[in-house]
């Protein structure tokens, strides 16, 4: 394999990071592996699983009840990680930071309480036609449920969101809209201040769907103006099983709680319960203590690489990436638009994306085929499926010359 | 060799990959009195598969499909129509149960009435047990098939091969 020795940036030392994920160094079919399916989920850094361990062998148990000092700890760890998820989003207060099991969760809990108090008949809640089905389905749910009426906003063919098509969608009856940040299945970033501004005009509220923007931009929901944030543990390096929903005190205290149980009441009578003030009446239940506290862990890693940077680098490798597959004449790539995260959707002319992807992995190369969880937007491009690799911080230009030899493989058999 | 590129080569061979670009019995045929739709939730592959069935003697006289797939799913829903072309439903069902098993674990025992020729289909199609993932690739047109010999009124419309994985 040839090294382009310089397209390799030197000012971000992704070598070095490597060596900080354990997964990364291990032979897949013989061949060491190439990890490009980071928007699925990424692989965890050390740093993390040994505060997993840490937590787990010394300061491990239920937390807000125990009196005794175990207890407090575990609470004080898992209260610090919200702090720390509160710093990395620029929230206001970390009263606004709300736990879930992940992203899905957080979507249908605003869905589900948020939605069936405040929407009614009628109501038009927008989105657009890239968003994964965590960003449809709730609503759809609302839309039998209470016959709220769901505005997908029109994209372009390569894949961009224009501001203009937004405005087209809203009208007077639009109550929410409802959009990703970074498109999962494309690498779209889209124009969201455009879309909050123009919503803030209107006095819609917005939810921004961060899960895939989360990992590859610096966030900063006050900045954004946006109303709700949402986003998963497990794509931001961080353990599975937690999400969070950021949203504004005054909205999460008009709503009223998704689930009901322990933790989340202030006075449990028979007569009559009172809830706690968020996050509280959102987080019922023994919540993932363990891996709240890897959440916490895994920003402070990333934090200390610094998103600027990470986006930076990441850019460079989508660009050579992008001009690298380019190059290859059965191969088109599917989603262009002039601002993208580090994600390459593509189709080939004979061979589908299952074959591709068996193929790659034949190489040791991880990628995702499939809709991507994204059925309405592949109808939409006219394609069943694509391939799609997506990058992280710690993959390499000499990864990216990997995915094109196994590319070339695929080639070979298909024509 | 590694065994991986092994066991590549023995999924898309060239009777696969033949099968796979230029499928055969891909039309929907006038005439056809059943049909149902497999679809792979996995990567969203949708195919149809149209019989015409025997009024009185269950003789599958004509089978064929349409849509899109991987080349596994196609190369099988093309063969499939070669090798059920002129037999009984009951012969269908019970093929279909050999390639199944074939597929998904290590000891099946063929028909006694398959021809040298399909045996060698199934075994090409065979391959995806080194690719358990895909098996429900392979079994996809048979899953439809399978559907659409059902009798009107038991009938699904549409079915999935989502279950289908070598264990
Ligand atoms: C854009 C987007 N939204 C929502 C989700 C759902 O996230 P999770 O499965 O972690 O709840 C994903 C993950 O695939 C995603 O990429």
């Amino acid at each position: 394999m040839t090294l382009f020795a310089c397209a390799t940036p030197k000012s971000f030392d992704a070598e070095k990071y490597r060596t900080d994920f354990p997964a990364l160094h291990q032979n897949i079919n013989g061949v060491p592996l190439v990890f490009l399916d980071n928007a699925a989920s990424a692989q965890k850094p050390r740093q993390v699983l040994e505060t997993l361990t840490r937590l787990y062998s010394n300061n491990y148990a239920n937390i807000h009840r125990g009196v005794y000092t175990l207890s407090q700890r575990a609470t004080d760890a898992f209260e610090r990680a919200r702090e720390t998820v509160r710093r990395f989003i620029n929230a206001k207060s970390s009263d606004e930071i709300v736990f879930t099991r992940g992203a899905t969760e957080s979507i249908n809990l605003v869905a589900h309480s948020w939605g069936r108090t405040f929407l009614k008949n009628g109501d038009e809640v927008v989105i657009t036609e890239l968003e994964h089905h965590a960003n449809i389905v709730p609503w759809q749910m609302l839309e039998k449920e209470i016959g709220i009426v769901l505005k997908p906003v029109r994209i372009e063919d390569n894949g961009d969101v224009k501001i203009e098509s937004v405005k087209a969608a809203i009208s007077q009856h639009t109550k929410l809209i409802s959009v990703a940040h970074v498109s999962n299945a494309l690498g779209t970033i889209l124009p969201v201040e455009a879309i909050i501004a123009e919503a803030k005009s209107k006095n819609i509220p917005v939810l921004l769907d961060g899960c895939q923007a989360i990992s590859h931009l610096p966030v900063d929901v006050q900045a954004l103006g946006c109303d709700f944030y949402v986003f998963s543990s497990h794509k931001l390096y961080g353990p599975t099983g937690v999400g969070v929903l950021w949203g504004k005190k005054e909205i999460l205290n008009k709503m009223p709680p998704y689930q009901t149980g322990g933790d989340m009441i202030e006075v449990v009578s028979f007569k009559g319960t009172t809830f706690k003030n968020a996050p509280g009446r959102f987080e019922a239940g023994t919540p993932a203590i363990a891996e709240v506290v890897g959440l916490g862990s895994a920003i402070e890693y990333v934090s200390t690489i610094g998103l600027s940077r990470i986006a930076e680098y990441e850019n460079e490798l989508l660009e050579y990436a992008t001009s690298q597959l380019s190059k290859i004449n059965s191969l088109r790539i599917i989603g262009t638009a002039p601002n993208k995260a580090s994600i390459i959707s593509f189709v080939m002319e004979n061979a589908h994306p299952h074959d591709i992807g068996t193929i790659l992995d034949g190489s040791g190369i991880a990628v995702r085929a499939g809709h991507h969880c994204a059925q309405p937007l592949m109808d939409r491009l006219g394609v069943p499926a694509t391939t799609r690799a997506s990058f992280a911080f710690y993959n390499t230009f000499a990864e990216v010359d990997a995915l094109v030899a196994g590319i070339k493989k695929v080639q070979e058999i298909f024509g | 060799m590694s065994s991986n590129a092994a066991e590549l080569r023995d999924l898309y061979q060239e009777l696969i990959l033949d099968h796979g670009r230029t499928p055969r019995n891909r039309r929907k045929p006038a005439d056809a009195n059943r049909e149902a739709l497999g679809h792979n939730p996995m990567c969203g592959d949708k195919m149809t598969i149209y019989l015409k069935l025997g009024e009185h003697d269950g003789l599958i006289e004509d089978v064929a499909f349409e849509g899109q797939g991987c080349a596994i799913s196609t190369a099988s829903a093309s063969m499939m129509t070669e090798i059920l072309k002129g037999k009984t439903a009951a012969q269908a069902q019970e093929i279909f149960d050999y390639f199944h098993t074939l597929c998904t674990t290590d000891d099946a025992t063929p028909p006694k009435d398959l021809n040298e020729d399909d045996l060698d289909r199934l075994d090409a199609l065979s391959g995806v047990r080194q690719f358990p993932i895909r098996v429900k690739c392979a079994t996809l047109a048979w899953h439809a098939m399978q559907a659409a010999l059902c009798p009107a009124g038991m009938r699904q419309n549409e079915v999935n091969s989502e279950s289908d994985e070598r264990t």
